[in-house]
């Protein structure tokens, strides 16, 4: 679901990894794209930064990397990096200034562990009602994709 | 939303045959439009019709607003590569730029000399002696430094390896990020315009078959796959791009896909760009035309 900065790419063509050094353009952070993955351009940016938040690896005051320096390293539409940083700037995590550049202006929640390793445990117990039901691993994969699908789809009619 | 290049009912003929015949489009500002489509599609003609190195044998077509292609005003504001980069082979890069900077007063040799220092392509080679990667970016410097509002590509990588594909679009990308210049570039490789380009024309046999922003595809189109049985009723208002069917499954590539009727046997999947583009090729009675496009059309 969510792409990570620690993937292995999966073939050097379709992943390219933006490098950035940080002492010079004062980012921490950078972005590399997933071909294959089917999430939009503009999507992976966003959870990228998301995933780097939960880390720890960008805190409140840090600097995105320059849009130029994204479209030169990555060789994408600046459109599509302005639409990241919108993306990110109407959640409340980044904020714009004229001039400067995007910077980390939040933190994102992090689900507690405790509360993470109860959720495992249900996730656990409902795994093997399901493979004792018979299912294999891609059916079970097929179900929760297509529950999660529900989910999101009854969410966004909920919200609209 | 202003235009830079509008066209309606544009045809062009050679002999009998006809490489274009009625096009409706209107290309965007600020936008990286791709034009994509087969060989003998009539992309070049399209491209040519704009820059006005040919004439349209029926309709109109008009760039930057309402100028003619091919007069002054718009020759000064529109660059163009033409498909394999023609340059002079037995000239240096420097000599080329000479020579540019002689035949067009807007050139800015500065902006084209700090552009190939950045990627070390020495100006005292011979252009024949570049690689085709070092070549398309000499094209692309001189065509720069002229300061377009639009700079239209004929087929820029087609013939580069990855590495060099790669470095031509960040090279494009980052001007379209300096200077705002609107884009409008052939291909028919699709698989890599989806990161690049934000609006996208698909030419088949001579006319428009697919004219959209790439988001709006992307957002729109699905790919269904379940029982056959229940083909028709999943569907609901949505429309069939292309269908693959069995005795028992079908695969459907199917647009307006927020109107489909959800039923739990049947997996719902996101496509991408060349998925879409090549299913509408295949199957050529298919077609997406946005109506206000072809309605906002010249008048001229």
């Amino acid at each position: 679901m969510i792409s990570t900065l620690v993937d292995v790419p999966r073939t050097a063509c379709h992943s390219l990894t933006m490098k950035i050094d940080k002492g010079s353009s004062g980012s921490a952070i950078e972005f590399r794209l997933d071909g294959g993955s089917g999430v939009p351009t503009y999507l992976q940016l966003v959870h990228q930064v998301e995933h780097a938040l939960r880390l720890g690896m960008l805190v409140p005051g840090d600097q995105l990397p320059k849009v130029k320096d994204v479209v030169a390293a990555l060789a994408i539409n600046p459109n599509t990096v302005l639409k990241a940083y919108r993306e990110l700037e109407h959640k409340g995590l980044a904020v714009g200034r004229p001039g400067q550049g995007t910077f980390i202006d939040a933190t994102l929640d992090v689900v507690p562990v405790r509360e993470q390793q109860s959720l495992r445990r249900s996730l656990m117990r409902w795994l093997t009602t399901a493979s004792d039901a018979g299912l294999d691993e891609h059916a079970i994969k097929a179900l929760f994709t297509s529950a999660l699908y529900d989910l999101s789809r009854q969410r966004g009619e909920a919200a609209s | 939303m202003s235009s830079v290049i509008e066209t309606r009912g544009l045809g062009k003929r050679y002999g009998r045959a006809w490489a274009l015949r009625d096009c409706s489009l209107a290309i965007p500002a600020g936008r990286v439009v791709a034009l994509v489509g087969p060989n003998g599609a009539g992309k070049t003609t399209l491209l040519h019709l704009a820059v006005g190195l040919t004439e349209p044998s029926a309709g109109d077509i008009v760039v930057l607003g309402d100028i003619r292609p091919g007069r002054d005003k718009a020759l000064t504001r529109i660059g163009f590569v033409a498909q394999d980069t023609p340059l002079y082979p037995t000239l240096s890069v420097a000599d080329t730029m000479r020579l540019v900077s002689c035949l067009s007063a807007r050139f800015d040799e500065a902006h084209a000399r700090a552009r190939l220092a950045a990627i070390d392509i020495p100006l005292s080679r011979k252009v024949g002696h570049l690689s085709g990667g070092q070549r398309s970016q000499v094209a692309l410097a001189v065509a720069l430094a002229r300061h377009p509002e639009l700079l239209i590509l004929d087929e820029p990588v087609a013939r580069l390896d990855p590495l060099a594909r790669h470095e031509f679009m960040a090279a494009l990308m980052t001007a379209v990020a300096e200077d705002g210049i609107s884009v409008l570039l052939s291909s028919h490789v699709v698989s890599e315009l989806e990161r690049v380009c934000d609006h996208l024309v698909v030419l088949a046999e001579g006319r428009t078959q697919v004219i959209g922003d790439v988001e709006d595809l992307l957002a729109s189109h699905r790919v269904l796959t379940g029982p056959v049985g229940q083909a028709e009723a999943v569907l609901g208002g949505a429309v069939v791009v292309s269908e693959n069917r069995t005795e028992r499954q079908a695969t459907l590539l199917v647009r307006d896909a927020d109107r489909i009727t959800p039923l739990p046997s049947w997996q719902v999947q996101e496509t991408n760009l060349e998925e879409i583009v090549l299913s509408y090729l295949r199957f050529p009675q298919a077609s997406a035309l946005p109506g206000p496009a072809l309605n906002r059309a010249v008048s001229a």
